[in-house]
């Protein structure tokens, strides 16, 4: 059968939005995940058991069930939850954006936080050592020495992760969400031109990735050398 | 200044120092020595509270550290240490490294913690390297930078774990002169060394341990020339051989 | 979790018939994709590592066009593209396959496919951590390219990976629930439907996370005790970080 070209330019325009949903659920997702995943990883590291059995178990958790039962999970518990907050215990209606913004940032934080521990554990202990005998502050010694460190040591790991994340957002269409996948979605299923569509988004995702997964080996080559 | 009251500790069933005491003056250079595993580096460790101690007492000036004294806050600004194995912090450049507890624990003004450093760093030869990362450097530069690092606080005594182990040969003077300079301007200066020659010269004292215990103490001179203990004859013997 | 013991609304079973069901197509789709997966994904992590022609080329086309595509996007071509594509009588006896087959047959050639492209990665680059004197070694020794493979280079380079492919063995468990988007009532289905039947949220999606989490447990323990059954004596392979 024939590919319709025409049939793809006039989708373009809502094919950006929903490109743009999913950029956007990208920066949320990396940003929010990388915070909470490197609090989940200094959590872990702390001498406090609570805290690092809290965390570790939250890890494990996470990792260890599929993203769609958690997009599944906050949808039904995200009204619940600011419910009982606010309104007395009733569920309260809330946008799909803001819960799939909590999905992800929860979900992945669970990933970045692995990736944060090894960045952590990569260090030298004398490292550690140093900051104690200089008198840095717990705090300042994670802000200013330790995380600096971290960070760097698993920068390609981190944009990899960030790479996947990418791809994970195609998930949200089992709310029928309208981000790249969803607007695609929409459009086969309005003018019955599923093979264009589905084609197109495979094309797209494609260069989006692999333009990203090159950068990140150019880096990966940059960091080898300049070595520290 | 400082003073080692019977300090006792133990990792598990093995206990790694027996019951040390010592006294060290103002001003006054010792030298550590003794066998691999005989407790010198946890013991220079227990004097800036890196390492805990389980029993007995140390002063360092007026601070007393104990077992289950944990706040070493102020210890730390007037004791400075020297690593082994130099732990510059590798994503910050030489003065970033040297300036960067000075604003962040003394809290000075950035002008004046750089100012410091400058001068610092020109003291031990390296203010051609000021913008440099220590990976950059080779190792008796990285030692040096963090030698003026720990000088940066203007500490009272400082404290050096062997601190040319890690180097090799034709850079190990450079860093001893260093020591050397600070000795003479009257550091109190405690260091964990095998460089006989550093401590036949410029230690005041000698401390030998073997076995987590202190074995002998004696001024520098008469240690090499006429040790006491069958041990540290043993100790000398061997490391003087070669 | 009573909820499991009660009637469905068709008189059929009980719920946990429903779920023992989903459990079963999740089973089958990630153990199948997983077989698959290790055959072709060795194939192709080999083909990238071998010198020359035209086999290393291939092999990085198909890694990089199964990586960068999302899982889900993959399925939907596989399960509504790829019948249109074909001849139409072929793709007519595609669209025509009883249910459960039709969603489970591209299910299952989809994620087997997808998830090769990764351990084709990871044994690339386990090869590509042996020595290099190990293929010199077996090329002097007379061996074949196959037989280099086979005997020499792959069981080493499998020892070095099992930590990165147990990762790979339990993210197939999880990836199954993609299958749900093309009408595969695994797991994950499962629970939504109970879900639509009952409106107990919490109970439904509850019950099937705790299986979730055995599978995963259970994944991870048989994974852990190969490992230890293959381990080298003198290999320290990096077995069950804490």
């Amino acid at each position: 059968m024939m590919v319709d070209l025409s049939a793809i330019a006039s989708a373009v325009p809502f094919l950006l939005t929903g490109l743009w949903f999913t950029v956007q659920i990208t920066l949320v997702g990396v940003a929010g995940g990388i915070v909470f995943g490197s609090l989940l990883a200094v959590a872990r590291l702390s001498q406090n058991r609570l805290l690092s059995t809290f965390a570790t178990a939250y890890v494990n958790l996470m990792r260890s069930i599929p993203l769609i039962l958690v997009i599944f999970w906050v949808f039904f518990l995200v009204p619940w939850a600011i419910g009982w907050m606010t309104n007395g215990g009733r569920p309260v209606a809330v946008g799909a954006s803001l819960t799939i913004f909590v999905t992800f940032v929860l979900f992945e934080a669970a990933y970045y936080a692995e990736i944060v521990r090894a960045g952590f554990r990569s260090i030298s202990t004398g490292q550690y050592a140093a900051c104690e005998a200089l008198g840095l502050s717990k705090l300042h010694a994670y802000i200013y020495i330790l995380f600096p460190q971290a960070i760097r040591n698993v920068l390609p790991i981190l944009l990899t992760q960030t790479i996947v994340l990418f791809q994970d957002t195609s998930l949200v269409y089992v709310i029928s969400a309208t981000d790249l996948l969803g607007a695609a979605t929409k459009i086969a299923q309005r003018d019955g031109r599923l093979v264009e569509m589905y084609l197109i988004v495979g094309v797209i995702y494609f260069l989006f990735c692999y333009a990203a997964s090159q950068s990140v080996k150019r880096l990966q080559g940059r960091l080898a050398f300049g070595g520290r | 200044m400082i003073s080692i009251n019977q300090v006792s500790k133990s990792y598990g069933s093995f206990q790694v120092l027996k019951d040390c005491s010592a006294e060290i003056a103002r001003g006054e250079v010792v030298v550590i020595c003794g066998p691999s595993g005989s407790g010198k580096s946890t013991l220079i460790k227990t004097v800036n509270g890196l390492e805990t101690i389980d029993s007995g007492e140390i002063k360092v000036g007026d601070f007393r550290l104990a077992p289950g004294i944990t706040n070493v806050a102020a210890l730390r600004r007037s004791v400075g240490m020297v690593f082994q194995s130099f732990e510059l912090f590798p994503h910050l450049s030489v003065l970033s490294n040297v300036t960067i507890a000075q604003t962040k624990v003394l809290k000075r003004s950035k002008a004046v913690a750089e100012e410091k450093s400058r001068s610092l760093l020109a003291r031990v030869g390296l203010s051609a390297h000021i913008t440099k990362y220590p990976a950059q450097l080779s190792g008796g530069q990285q030692q040096r930078v963090a030698i003026a690092r720990a000088l940066a606080l203007d500490p009272e005594v400082m404290l050096f774990d062997e601190p040319t182990s890690a180097l090799d040969p034709e850079m190990v003077n450079e860093v001893l002169e260093v020591m050397t300079g600070l000795a003479k301007q009257g550091m109190t200066m405690i260091c964990v060394t095998h460089e006989m020659g550093f401590a036949r010269n410029v230690a005041n004292r000698v401390l030998f341990m073997d076995g987590g215990e202190i074995v002998e103490t004696a001024e520098a001179v008469k240690f090499f020339n006429a040790p006491q203990s069958e041990r540290a004859k043993a100790f000398l013997a061997r490391i003087l051989k070669h | 979790m009573s909820l499991l013991f009660e009637t469905t609304p068709d008189g059929a079973g009980r719920y946990i018939d429903w779920i023992l069901s989903g459990l079963g197509w999740t089973l089958s789709l990630a153990l199948g994709a997983w077989t698959i997966a290790l055959v072709v994904g060795t194939l192709v992590g080999v083909a990238r590592t071998l010198r020359s022609g035209i086999w290393p080329r291939l092999g990085r086309v198909y890694v990089e066009t199964f990586r960068n595509i999302p899982l889900l996007v993959q399925m939907f071509f596989w399960y509504f593209v790829l019948p249109e594509l074909l001849p139409v009588r072929i793709g007519l006896a595609i669209k025509q396959m009883d249910p459960p087959w039709g969603s489970f047959v591209p299910a299952l050639i989809c994620l087997g496919l997808f998830t090769a492209a990764r351990i084709a990665e990871q044994v690339r680059a386990g090869v590509q951590a042996l020595p290099a004197g190990q293929r010199a070694a077996a090329s002097a020794l007379g061996f074949s390219s196959s037989g280099m493979y086979r005997l020499i280079l792959l069981p080493q380079a499998f020892r070095i990976i099992l930590p990165t492919l147990t990762n790979e063995f339990m993210t197939i468990f999880k990836n199954t629930s993609v299958a749900l988007t093309i009408g595969l009532v695994e797991l994950t289905a499962t629970a939504r439907e109970i879900n639509e039947n009952t409106f107990r949220t919490f109970e439904a999606f509850g019950v099937v996370t705790i299986v979730y989490l055995v599978i995963a447990l259970i994944a991870w323990q048989l994974m852990y005790r190969i490992e230890r059954a293959v381990q080298l004596p003198s290999l320290a392979s990096g077995s069950a970080r804490p």
